[in-house]
């Protein structure tokens, strides 16, 4: 949409040269091009030998309203929500255009999608509680996260962990919403208003793990919320889920923490109701859901499980 | 601090003014009463970029301070919040450039200083477009050429109106439509704080064939210096509708 916004620094930024900063003097070695976003471009650097994302753009006022969203995302407590902050600073361009910078921890992995494709549906759950995690951090201390959708999250390795890779549009609670994308955002589909809460963000959360399923994403159609239920329950793998995450679509959780606990009560009970039926089963001998049961009960051992191997980390 | 309120004229249209004086000039002239003109130019998906008529474009956002948007129908609504904030970020910079420029001598602008002070002046910035009060203008070209993009300039504006009603500051909205009936210019929708409502009042717009964007800019113009003397009459008024 911006597209003359990096049309410029493409041509001036190449592979092979260096970026030296006006201010703090590091110099940058750009090793090849990540991505380009509607602010500037992610370049992977390499600074004393070490890897690096370094993100530049001619947007000076664009940029620095991102770097203070990092700054502020490192003072919340306890995991590491965004991509870690190391250098900001300017850059004279040999032609002598000015232009902004800033290099953060280089994040290597993989699209959620592509990951769920690979290593299957079981972790789907291990994800959500993660990223529900992560969000009641953020929630906690004051600021929603705005433009959260599939291309802002990223599966590192190892053990897997959804990170966040742009935070740029975290926003503080109560005010406009600073960035969004229209398929994730709830007042696009009619539901709700662009105002910064927790319920925006659990919208959000739910279009990610449908885009999951329909990476081509899909039309609002005649009756928004209708689609938007009717496309939950055509996904067979969210099945589980299918409760929790329309709660969340039509806003009924005001915090993450609420939506997180009904969702482990949830994988809990399904587990329950599985070893109740595998019971009655060994007694009657009658004809049940019992794969389906193993399944999504296996499941929830296994997310519970993730999850708390992640807490430890 | 006395908040202030920052006023806008959003254009959209898909062509070139062919009656009155030059746009240009006009929006030049609202500028130096304080008002920012933002100039959106729908383009057809057949179009290819340099059109004369898309070229104004970017002459009446640049005199008339503002900022300017080539898209096509599509994501007509993305682009009208986008550039509307924009234009917010950019006057309110310009304020605080002004005010540094006294304290620091001639020379400086924000882009002089090191990027930890600059991030500081930033928040402010965005504290003050987060707070402040906005009115908007909306000029909408109903020439015959746009009858088939009205719709979506519907959408796009109660899509606006969501986005800057999340905001703190509070917000007055009006439309006119150019060519009018009679005039170069007509009342659509009177200032109010949503655009929810418009709906109904879309469909009922008649296209006419030519389009003198410039008088409308003039036009429009007026109508800011006609509202605030209506509004120092109702200021409490409307201080309770809002809340």
């Amino acid at each position: 949409m911006m597209k003359q916004d990096w049309k410029k620094h493409d041509s001036e930024v190449r592979p092979g040269m260096f970026i030296e900063g006006k201010w703090h003097k590091k110099k940058y070695l750009i090793k090849k091009k990540l991505g380009a976003g509607a602010i500037g471009s992610v370049y992977l650097c390499d600074v004393n030998g070490r890897p690096a994302a370094l993100k530049i753009s001619d947007n000076s006022t664009s940029m620095t309203v991102e770097v203070n969203v990092l700054k502020s995302l490192e003072k919340v407590q306890g995991t590491r929500l965004g991509p870690y902050l190391l250098d900001v600073d300017d850059w004279a361009s040999p032609l002598g255009a000015k232009y902004s910078f800033y290099v953060m921890e280089y994040l290597k992995g993989e699209p959620l999608g592509a990951f769920i494709q690979q290593q299957g549906k079981e972790w789907l759950g291990v994800f959500m509680l993660q990223l529900l995690e992560d969000l009641n951090k953020l929630h906690q201390s004051g600021w929603v996260f705005g433009d959260l959708k599939t291309e802002n999250l990223m599966v590192i390795q190892t053990p897997p962990r959804l990170r966040w890779v742009d935070v740029g549009g975290t926003t503080q609670i109560g005010r406009a919403i600073k960035e969004y994308t229209e398929f994730y955002d709830r007042g696009y589909w009619g539901m709700g208003t662009r105002k910064a809460e927790p319920s925006y963000d659990l919208f959000a959360f739910v279009m990610v793990f449908l885009h999951v399923y329909y990476p081509k994403r899909f039309e609002k159609g005649a009756n928004p919320e209708a689609t938007l239920m009717r496309k939950i329950n055509e996904v067979k793998a969210l099945t589980p889920y299918r409760h929790v995450l329309k709660k969340a679509l039509i806003g009924k959780y005001t915090s993450s923490a609420d939506m997180k606990r009904e969702l482990i009560q949830l994988l809990q009970r399904v587990q329950h109701h599985k070893q109740t039926q595998t019971r009655t089963q060994s007694r009657k001998k009658t004809k049940s859901t019992k794969p389906v049961a193993m399944e999504i009960g296996g499941l929830t051992f296994l997310a519970v499980g993730y999850y708390l191997l992640s807490l430890l980390l | 601090m006395k908040k202030g309120t920052i006023k806008q004229i959003l254009l959209i249209t898909d062509g070139c003014s062919n009656k009155g004086e030059d746009p240009a000039a006009t929006a030049a002239l609202a500028n130096q009463q304080g008002i920012t003109v933002n100039v959106i130019g729908i383009m057809e998906d057949t179009h290819t970029e340099e059109t004369e008529g898309l070229q104004e474009v970017e002459e009446i956002a640049q005199s008339g301070g503002g900022v300017s948007q080539l898209v096509y129908k599509q994501s007509l609504s993305q682009t009208v919040q986008m550039v509307t904030k924009q234009a917010m970020t950019q006057t309110l910079q310009g304020f605080v450039n002004k005010e540094l420029k006294q304290i620091l001598g001639s020379e400086q602008s924000m882009e002089d200083l090191d990027p930890e002070k600059r991030g500081e002046i930033m928040e402010v910035v965005e504290d003050m477009g987060e707070t402040c009060d906005l009115e908007v203008l909306v000029l909408v070209d109903t020439s015959a050429s746009m009858h088939d993009k009205l719709e979506t300039v519907k959408e796009a504006l109660i899509d606006l109106s969501l986005s800057l009603n999340a905001r703190i500051g509070r917000n007055r909205f009006s439309i006119f439509s150019f060519p009018g009936k009679r005039k170069d210019m007509e009342k659509v929708f009177d200032w109010s704080p949503r655009l929810d409502s418009i709906s109904t009042i879309f469909p009922k717009l008649t296209s006419g064939g030519i389009t003198p964007t410039g008088p409308a800019i003039r036009e429009a113009m007026y109508q800011f210096g006609k509202k605030t003397l209506l509004r120092s009459f109702r200021d409490d008024e409307a201080g309770l509708e809002e809340a």
